[in-house]
């Protein structure tokens, strides 16, 4: 058990700089899940405190000691891989035992351990089989039981579960966090997936371009994203961005959307964003807070009448598309009350969970 | 849709398939032909080697029955005499001693040469990969003299220690080339496992590599065995007593005297040294297509 500390890493790959003097401090048994879009540094991060990459510059940390220049034997911890990389040769029981055997420990000890785990694992009767004869969900318990008959300090996870398809990726997710909580270990997991970051993460980390965006628990970013990247990547549908001006409107003030729309700012944020009247902003609300008006006291104000484009159908919830002012829009509704398309609907906008975003330096106000 | 439209559809698609079925036959049928073609061209040697060791020297030397037959019935004198009356079993003896020589050292410098090249990236591997794939384009003919020096200045000339000396020269390029490849369709992520699980570099190539690439190893010790065994230029440069001699050139220099060849027992010689690389090739066939492709497509 040991917590993690990066401290101004820096990683460049001849000229191109991949990870951008990040810091993060990572406690005791938290899970942590590094999050971000393909090129943004998380997997270089994540191989940077396994030690398979050389940091350009700065510190790692694990149990507050200094392991940059440390080989991955010497650092006290177990990866997972996306492919697994399961010994082939090896049955499951060696693939498991591997690593204890090369550090001399004695049979009956591995034994216990890797029965263990294997319990843990549900994959007690599959220790004779060899990777080939495992299914995809199979051979990624082995992966995790290679890291857990370890008893490492940290636990690493590079993307385990894209190899899988859709429905075992569901199951991996809730049997990763099981067996996190039944085994407390520091953990750092890298997904490109957010929906895998939120169910999994204490706090999830979100990278863009070798930077860290935004560090915070799953809640705290789907409600409070700090940059409109954050904003857009976390929720799916993403997050709705709208051009908007702010207007005085007696004492209140009003974001105007469009010619035909305009909705008040509550009053608990009037202050916050009285001095940004005349202002290009952008509007942010997510599709789930677009929806039918639901209860007979909603605010007229803050509902609008538009003709539906395209109506997706999901079975618990519809998905409607719309344009204000050529910009589509996406819209969550109970199904009961979807229009079909080419029909009007009157949404009702829940303004208390909006966002006004700084167009130039992305930052939500 | 009518029913007499999806009848043309139907009949369409009817007709789609018998006519690629037709083209598969007819693919099947011209491939067929060039390779029963193929097969008799390369089995014809094979066949008059065996029907004439099989034949007594009277009925070879007889010109006015058919050779491709065997007339007056078949004899084991050929082998007899071979066996018994030639050095034909020191010729095997010392053949066996310098190809397994030539093909424990070709794989243990091989290996770790194409470990270090294939996966340990250091500045000039990739020159050097190609530079040792080079050294198996000089061909033997011209690297025989200069190593005629080589040989006689450490005192191996007319010694079939010689050939464990100068074989490897043929074996470990082409060797290490195969098996580079072959460690480099390892995916990465293999090695990087086992440095977290506490590796170093020997132990990855041992207890991973190895038995992975065993393959790719098999491959390049069919492809050693088969060169060490069947050199003809270096040890007739090198080897000129008969007790030193190997099978190839002792075969041809103990039964070719001036203009009087004992084709009969030169076919026996020529079949019996046949043998084990056929046994070879026949247990190991799989391993050696498997080890010549692999990494040729993604798995």
């Amino acid at each position: 058990m040991a917590e993690v500390a990066l401290r101004n890493v820096v990683k460049r790959f001849d000229n191109v700089e991949a990870v951008r003097s990040i810091n993060l401090d990572i406690p005791d048994n938290e899970f942590v899940v590094l999050v971000g879009p393909s090129g943004c540094g998380k997997s270089t991060t994540l191989r940077m405190i396994a030690g398979l990459e050389e940091l350009t510059s700065g510190d790692i940390f694990i149990g507050g000691e200094i392991v940059n220049d440390l080989p991955p034997k010497d650092r006290d911890i177990a990866m997972v891989f996306q492919n697994y990389a399961l010994y082939p040769h090896m049955s499951v029981f060696e693939n498991m035992s591997f690593g204890l055997k090369l550090r001399k420990f004695a049979k009956a000890e591995i034994k216990k351990r890797v029965d263990n785990a294997a319990r843990i694992l549900d994959i007690t009767e599959l220790l004779d089989r060899k990777p080939k004869a495992l299914s995809g969900g199979q051979r990624q318990r082995v992966a995790m039981g290679r890291a857990i008959v370890r008893n490492p300090k940290v636990f690493l996870f590079d993307e385990p579960l894209s190899n899988l398809d859709a429905k075992l990726r569901v199951q991996m997710r809730t049997e990763i966090k099981r067996v996190h909580q039944l085994v407390k270990t520091t953990t750092v997991y890298v997904t490109h997936d957010q929906i895998e970051a939120m169910t999994l993460a204490d706090r999830v980390v979100v990278m863009n371009g070798g930077l860290i965006e935004q560090i915070a628990t799953p809640q705290d970013l789907y409600h409070h994203p700090k940059t409109r990247f954050v904003a857009g990547f976390i929720g799916s549908p993403a997050m709705n961005f709208i051009r908007c001006h702010v207007e005085q409107n007696g004492v209140g003030l009003r974001a105007r959307l469009s010619d035909r729309i305009s909705l008040p700012i509550p009053q608990a944020q009037t202050s916050r964003f009285q001095g940004l009247t005349g202002k290009e902003l952008i509007f942010g609300l997510r599709p789930e807070h677009i929806t039918e008006p639901r209860r007979t006291d909603c605010d007229q104000d803050c509902q609008f009448d538009t003709a539906l484009d395209v109506v997706e159908p999901m079975g618990m919830e519809t998905m409607v598309y719309f344009t204000i002012d050529g910009q589509e829009i996406c819209s969550r509704v109970d199904p009961g009350s979807a229009k079909g398309p080419g029909e009007s609907m009157r949404l009702h906008a829940d303004m208390d969970r909006m966002h006004l975003i700084d167009p130039q330096s992305g930052a939500v106000l | 849709m009518s029913t007499a439209a999806l009848g043309a559809r139907v009949s369409q698609g009817f007709s789609l398939r018998s006519s690629l079925s037709r083209n598969r036959r007819w693919a099947l049928i011209t491939s067929y032909v060039f390779l029963v073609i193929f097969a008799i061209f390369f089995l014809i040697p094979p066949y008059y080697m065996i029907v004439t060791a099989f034949k007594s020297d009277a009925e070879v030397a007889r010109m006015a029955t058919n050779p491709w037959i065997i007339a007056d019935g078949i004899t084991l004198d050929q082998f007899r005499i071979l066996l018994t009356q030639t050095d034909f079993l020191v010729f095997f003896k010392n053949t066996i001693v310098v190809t397994l020589c030539t093909v424990a050292i070709t794989m243990v410098v091989s290996v770790f040469a194409a470990f270090s090249l294939g996966r340990m990236k250091f500045w000039g591997s990739s020159i050097l990969a190609t530079g040792i794939f080079l050294t198996y384009l000089v061909p033997d003919t011209l690297l025989f003299i200069p190593l005629f020096q080589i040989v006689k200045a450490v005192g191996l000339l007319n010694s079939y220690w010689g050939m464990v000396l100068v074989y490897p020269t043929l074996t470990v390029p082409f060797c290490t080339w195969i098996m580079i490849g072959y460690f480099q369709s390892i995916p990465k992520e293999l090695d990087e496992a086992a440095l977290i699980d506490g590796a170093g570099h020997l132990q990855m190539l041992t207890k991973i590599f190895i038995p992975v690439a065993l393959p790719g190893i098999i491959a390049a010790m069919i492809f050693a065995f088969t060169v060490s065994w069947a050199a003809f230029v270096y040890p007739m440069t090198f080897l000129y007593s008969a007790d030193q001699q190997v099978l190839t050139v002792g075969t041809v220099t103990s039964l070719i005297r001036g203009d009087v060849y004992k084709w009969g027992m030169l076919m026996a010689g020529a079949l019996m040294a046949a043998a084990p690389p056929l046994v070879i090739y026949a247990f190991l066939m799989d391993y050696y297509i498997a080890g010549l492709t692999a990494g040729a497509t993604k798995g």
